[in-house]
């Protein structure tokens, strides 16, 4: 039984009353994506902003409905069967929320509770001690700095040992010390068995981290595959250069372009030579070549610039 | 079954920490605010208003104050505490929750009327420095204390749910709730106005509450108790299934 399962979902937001005026559709926010996570898997949901991947967990979490299509967790549909499907969850949000009338250990007593759970204490120590808050126990909400609140955020989605841990972008916005602490935790809690659903905008980590990755655009699943076969399918080498003079547009509709540095994608010598002579009969001075094996990133920008229908790498 | 309500009960505990933590405000103010009127309405009106007769208007203004500060503030306390945590996000913690929308009814209501028996009990024994009332029907104290408090809890999880900004729900606090309880009989005998207003009046269900509650301290009031009970459990039941169905579709708290 898969640990998490969306067949064939759904989701249009109704238009609003000016949309209406106008006669103009709701947005389809998700658009018939189906796909299931296994037990034990770390699985990476990717996309730009937009594309669907809070959408999706907000309906596995139960705080939106599909509009079509089922939702299940271990086998528990999240609708009908909501408080079997929410025991198994744990779902550290995307927004930095916190109750500010508490503090961290009473928030989490409180959040076992919610779950039955009554004597939970040494769990929680070991949540506190695990995430680096056991000094912060006493400390109200609204004392902690953001990353620390971000600390709390996850131990109150573990309060109550979920099989399946759902973290939306866990990392935006936090220090490196942070990352590390959570990564940490979050993969021996994987090994010990968890399935973790990720959504990040750091594609490292995701390479990293996950074993199988489900890339969205504006709504719709357009690569679904192990992490190693996403990695394959883009061009294996790129070739890296600094440069302060604009690119051809040939070239540079095919570039990923940060500031003076530029990456291309390139298979092989021949396509390096080729770029280069490019370069140089177009008057562009280089400076710091070196070549690199393709990443995440760059699996991800070429899918995000590819056509709007599914690629065939979308099982 | 055990998990249920060990489920909602922890919501209960946690809705009564939360305004209990602000005691000051939530509580001790209210009382600050229903002693002032007492001192200055009583002070005012005390030698020229007999009611039922033979009651002094001290004793008759503080069932009334009472009734009023418990309703006020089961009011207050579920549409605040769901209109904060709906702005702030926090609400997301209880939305993650196996909690059934029974247990969020049981819950939101019921620190409600732990609040605003709370505070009624805190108004009833500073104002009896003043004047002390009867205690004709005790038991009827009781039941319109304790329907009073459900009925306005109820009615402030279904304004919280509603709500969207502050200022909506300070238009449902201060365009309803504030006139149907000043217009309920609080301050003066029904009895005492021109037929058309009486006719108004019974049309408001704070009324029969207020009456209700002050006939378990003198045993007279303007209608029936039985009658004033009937209509205020009837109203609390309906409000009660308006509030449940919110809560089982997740109106405006799930998309």
């Amino acid at each position: 039984m898969p640990a998490i399962s969306f067949q064939s979902v759904c989701k249009t937001y109704p238009p609003s009353r000016q949309q209406r005026a106008l006669g103009k559709p709701g947005l389809r926010a998700v658009d018939d994506v189906s796909f299931q996570i296994e037990e034990g898997e770390f699985f990476g949901l990717l996309g730009p902003n937009g594309a669907g991947k809070t959408t999706l967990i907000s309906m596995l979490a139960g705080l939106s409905r599909p509009t079509s299509g089922t939702v299940s967790v271990h086998g528990f549909d999240v609708q009908r069967d909501y408080a079997q499907a929410r025991r198994h969850l744990g779902i550290v949000p995307q927004e930095l929320v916190f109750d500010p009338f508490f503090n961290v250990r009473e928030s989490l007593r409180i959040q076992s509770g919610y779950f039955g759970i009554k004597k939970n204490d040494a769990w929680i120590d070991e949540l506190l001690h695990s995430l680096g808050l056991s000094d912060k126990a006493n400390a109200n909400l609204r004392q902690l700095s953001g990353g620390m609140k971000r600390r709390v955020l996850v131990a109150q989605a573990l309060v109550h040992k979920p099989q399946v841990i759902v973290l939306d972008e866990p990392t935006a916005g936090v220090d490196v010390e942070l990352r590390q602490t959570l990564w940490q935790f979050v993969a021996k809690l994987n090994k010990q068995g968890s399935t973790v659903l990720l959504t990040t905008h750091y594609l490292e980590e995701a390479e990293a981290l996950c074993n199988r990755i489900a890339m969205l655009k504006q709504g719709r699943v357009i690569a679904l595959d192990r992490t190693s076969e996403l990695l394959k399918s883009a061009a294996s080498n790129v070739l890296r250069f600094k440069t302060d003079a604009d690119l051809p547009w040939a070239i540079a509709q095919h570039a990923r372009i940060t500031g003076r540095i530029v990456q291309l994608p390139a298979q092989n010598a021949h396509e390096v030579e080729q770029l280069l002579g490019a370069l140089r009969q177009a008057g562009v001075a280089v400076e710091d070549v070196e070549m690199r094996k393709a990443d995440l990133e760059d699996v991800f920008i070429d899918l995000m610039a590819g056509e709007q229908t599914p690629l065939e790498v979308a099982r | 079954m055990m998990m249920s309500t060990t489920g909602w009960r922890t919501l209960l505990y946690k809705e009564t920490l939360r305004f209990w933590k602000v005691g000051f405000q939530t509580v001790g103010a209210p009382i600050l605010t229903a002693v002032l009127y007492l001192m200055v309405f009583g002070h005012v009106l005390e030698d020229h208003v007999k009611v039922y007769g033979t009651v002094s208007y001290t004793a008759f203004l503080i069932p009334g104050l009472v009734m009023m500060s418990v309703l006020q503030n089961a009011f207050a306390n579920s549409s605040s505490s769901i209109i904060q945590s709906k702005i702030m996000g926090s609400l997301v913690f209880v939305l993650l929750t196996p909690l059934s929308h029974w247990g969020w009814f049981l819950a939101y209501v019921g620190s409600s009327i732990i609040r605003g028996l709370a505070v009624g009990l805190g108004v009833f024994v500073v104002t009896i420095f003043f004047a002390m009332p009867d205690f004709a029907a005790p038991l009827w104290i009781l039941v319109f204390a304790f329907l009073g408090a459900a009925m306005l809890g109820t009615l402030g999880l279904i304004a919280g749910l509603w709500a969207e900004k502050f200022d909506q729900m300070a238009m449902f606090q201060n365009f309803l709730i504030m006139p149907m309880t000043f217009l309920s009989g609080v301050f003066y005998s029904i009895g005492s106005l021109p037929p058309f207003w009486q006719g108004v009046s019974h049309l408001n269900p704070f009324f029969y509450m207020i009456d209700g509650f002050r006939y378990g301290f003198f045993g007279i009031s303007d209608t029936s108790p039985w009658l004033s009970f009937g209509i205020v459990g009837g109203a609390w039941l309906i409000v009660s299934a308006v509030a449940v169905h919110l809560l089982r579709i997740g109106y405006k708290i799930r998309g």
